[in-house]
């Protein structure tokens, strides 16, 4: 398998008031071509800034200050801004917004919304998008008819479908999803990753899916990263993760999450908070909360070690000194 | 045909019969001309239950099943529009309305008809019935400290004489959601505290006044994994430490089988399903509940390999026009496979029936003659 997209070392700071907040602080990771990558973590571990980060989209304060992302042999932090908006934005790498429900503009119907990126990328006439927005929406299990309504007219789970189908206007290689699904009811979230799943194998497209919900991310990722304080804690294949989590924070947010079958076990939990971005504790990031501490752990920062094959961990009780 | 019957026996804390609460849509001008009838949101629709002392009882369903209405509805934070609300009082809330001048309406069982005291007279009832709300980001006033938040309810109904006293009853309370030490946590103001601890505050807010009936309204689904566990853990203790009874409200059916001991499953305003939590999620017999639980992901990495078959189709209709008969009938799959029970389905609204002990599901598929 070839890889799309590497991504080398890349660090997103927030210049704010109060200090420097390093919300993404030294990732790493690799993605091949038609594999779906999870990236897990809890609220402020920074695994929003970095899909904003790949799509260079980062919001003021904010500034990409290091680090590479190859995609095609290209370094695309590298590039103008108009290069990357023309060549590379929506078009090899388009995003499913969070909260996709309130994404979408209230004055437009959602068939001119998809439609706009197709014509201003291919410089198609309004009624050719139009034909490509109805295969799109029938795509995505929506009624074509549907592209003339205005989104207030539509359910959740139909707007963010849409929000779907705008994703793939331009037949992009790599799709990011960032918490695709928040805001729904299971039933519909249930039937929005059917339709990303069989989209994805239809297609053969690369996703990043990002999420809080380690049970959603087990029903897509192939590959799934465990992010915790701006830093990679845990890199490996879906069963590597679930079945073999290796790092501590891992493994605690594994065993807290209730199960609907089996034996009900008592849950654990991870005690203490994460800590403040703008000014995180030395050494390794989780070492206040994590019950295996040793003394390294509060002097010098982990490196990432592998442990089998193609399964990362950043965690002093698997490196040697 | 055995059906769920809601009479209180002898350790039922609260039962409710044909609980109804509908929300009035406004009218336009044109709809007051044309004399077109007013039209309501039938966001509780008629529904039985009972809950006994002791009980994690759960509400579960979609958003918009009405299941937070329920919860609000039966202690009094809503007026309801039809029904009967039994609860059974202790002693010094008897007292405490009749030093006021006030016989409250009692039913055949001995039990308050909570529905139907007037506005005027229901203060009391915050001393025993109390709510733990969802967003502990906007349930706490961000002008107040947290033991001014703690300190309202105290002066509201009087307890504490003294700022001292009242600052013993806050230290308590917080170190009973292990909020410690408390003096800590007392002067900070919510945006100091992180999402775990605003949450122990709003537990705290709602012990504050020893009540023993909470009803705990997604207290965990705004929190991190991480902590989810820690809050449960310790809504857990409280209940025994205190002898508290719990309706837990939640859209997160593996959080109600960690929790709850009997479960209600909410379709649009009715109880579709209802039992012991186990019984229900390992054996649900309702073809929505099936749905729902097909629809839950899990953390087992071969669910990517598969697309999920969940067995249902459409979406949820609107609770202004209802669908008649059944109110899941135009989204069953299991009423296509059985075509014979159209007329009941589309017609007749079923009721709940036993289909084993103390399991009650309302559909038309059990229905013995």
């Amino acid at each position: 398998m070839s890889t799309l997209l590497e991504v080398r070392d890349v660090k997103t700071y927030f210049y704010t008031m109060k200090g420097v907040v390093k919300a993404v602080d030294g990732i790493s990771f690799k993605l091949n071509k038609g594999e779906v990558l999870g990236i897990a973590g809890e609220s402020g571990c920074g695994k929003s800034t970095l899909a904003y980060t790949i799509m260079r989209l980062v919001p003021p304060p904010g500034k990409i200050v290091g680090g590479e992302i190859i995609m095609e042999g290209k370094n695309i932090l590298k590039l103008s801004e108009e290069e990357f908006r023309k060549q590379y934005r929506w078009k090899k790498i388009s995003m499913v917004f969070q909260g996709a429900m309130n994404a979408l503009n209230p004055v437009y119907t959602v068939g001119f919304q998809i439609a706009e990126a197709i014509m201003y990328h291919e410089g198609l006439s309004k009624r050719e998008a139009m034909a490509r927005v109805y295969k799109l929406l029938q795509l995505v299990g929506i009624d074509p008819k549907r592209a003339h309504s205005y989104p207030h007219e539509l359910s959740g789970g139909m707007k963010q479908r849409v929000m779907i189908a705008m994703a793939l206007a331009l037949n992009p290689p790599l799709v990011i999803a960032d918490e695709p699904t928040t805001a729904l009811d299971v039933v519909v979230q249930a039937q929005v990753m059917n339709v990303l799943k069989k989209l994805q194998r239809e297609l053969k497209m690369s996703i990043i899916m990002i999420t809080h919900d380690l049970s959603l991310i087990a029903e897509i990722a192939d590959k799934i990263a465990v992010l915790y304080a701006g830093k990679l804690v845990e890199f490996g294949t879906a069963e590597q993760i679930f079945l073999n989590p290796q790092h501590p924070y891992t493994r605690g947010l594994i065993n807290s999450i209730p199960r609907l079958r089996g034996d009900i076990k008592k849950l654990e939990w991870i005690p203490g908070l994460p800590p403040d971005l703008s000014n995180p504790p030395p050494g390794c990031r989780f070492h206040p909360r994590c019950k295996y501490r040793m003394d390294i752990c509060s002097k010098e920062e982990p490196p990432v070690v592998e442990v089998e094959p193609g399964h990362y961990v950043a965690c002093w009780l698997h490196a040697k000194k | 045909m055995k059906l769920f019957d809601p009479t209180p026996d002898k350790d039922t804390i609260m039962y409710a019969k044909g609980l109804k609460m509908w929300f009035p849509l406004r009218r336009g001008i044109t709809d007051i001309i044309k004399r077109r009838p007013r039209l309501y949101v039938h966001a509780v629709d008629g529904i039985d239950f009972k809950i006994q002392e002791g009980d994690v009882f759960g509400f579960a369903g979609e958003s918009g099943c009405g299941k937070t209405t329920t919860g609000k509805a039966v202690i009094r934070l809503y007026d309801p529009t039809g029904g009967v609300v039994g609860y059974k009082p202790r002693k010094k809330l008897l007292e405490e309305w009749s030093s006021m001048g006030y016989e409250p309406p009692m039913d055949e069982h001995g039990y308050v008809d909570l529905a139907k005291i007037p506005r005027k007279y229901t203060r009391p009832l915050r001393k025993e019935l109390q709510m733990i709300f969802q967003d502990p980001y906007g349930t706490l006033n961000p002008r107040f400290t947290i033991f001014e938040i703690l300190e309202e309810p105290l002066l509201i109904h009087g307890i504490g004489e003294t700022r001292e006293e009242r600052e013993d009853i806050v230290a308590k309370a917080l170190e009973a959601v292990k909020l410690v030490p408390p003096e800590e946590f007392m002067y900070r103001y919510p945006h100091m505290l992180s999402g775990g601890q605003r949450q122990r505050v709003v537990i705290a807010r709602a012990m504050i006044l020893n009540p023993r009936f909470i009803v705990a309204d997604e207290p965990v689904s705004m929190l991190d994994v991480s902590i989810r566990a820690e809050i449960l853990e310790l809504l857990l203790d409280l209940k025994r430490q205190f002898k508290l009874t719990y309706i837990f409200i939640t859209h997160d059916l593996a959080v109600a089988r960690y929790i709850t001991n009997k479960i209600a499953i909410m379709y649009l305003g009715k109880i579709v399903e209802l039992g012991e939590t186990r019984r229900v999620l390992e054996n649900p017999l309702h073809p929505y509940t099936k749905a729902l639980i097909a629809a839950i992901p899990e953390p087992d990495p071969r669910n990517r390999l598969r697309l999920r078959d969940i067995p249902i189709k459409g979406e949820v209709p609107s609770a202004v026009f209802v669908p008649p008969g059944c109110r899941f009938h135009p989204r069953c799959v299991a009423l296509d496979q059985n075509p014979q029970l159209k007329p009941s389905c589309t017609q007749k609204e079923p009721p709940l029936i036993e289909v084993e002990p103390n399991h009650y599901v309302a559909c038309w598929l059990y229905a013995k003659k």
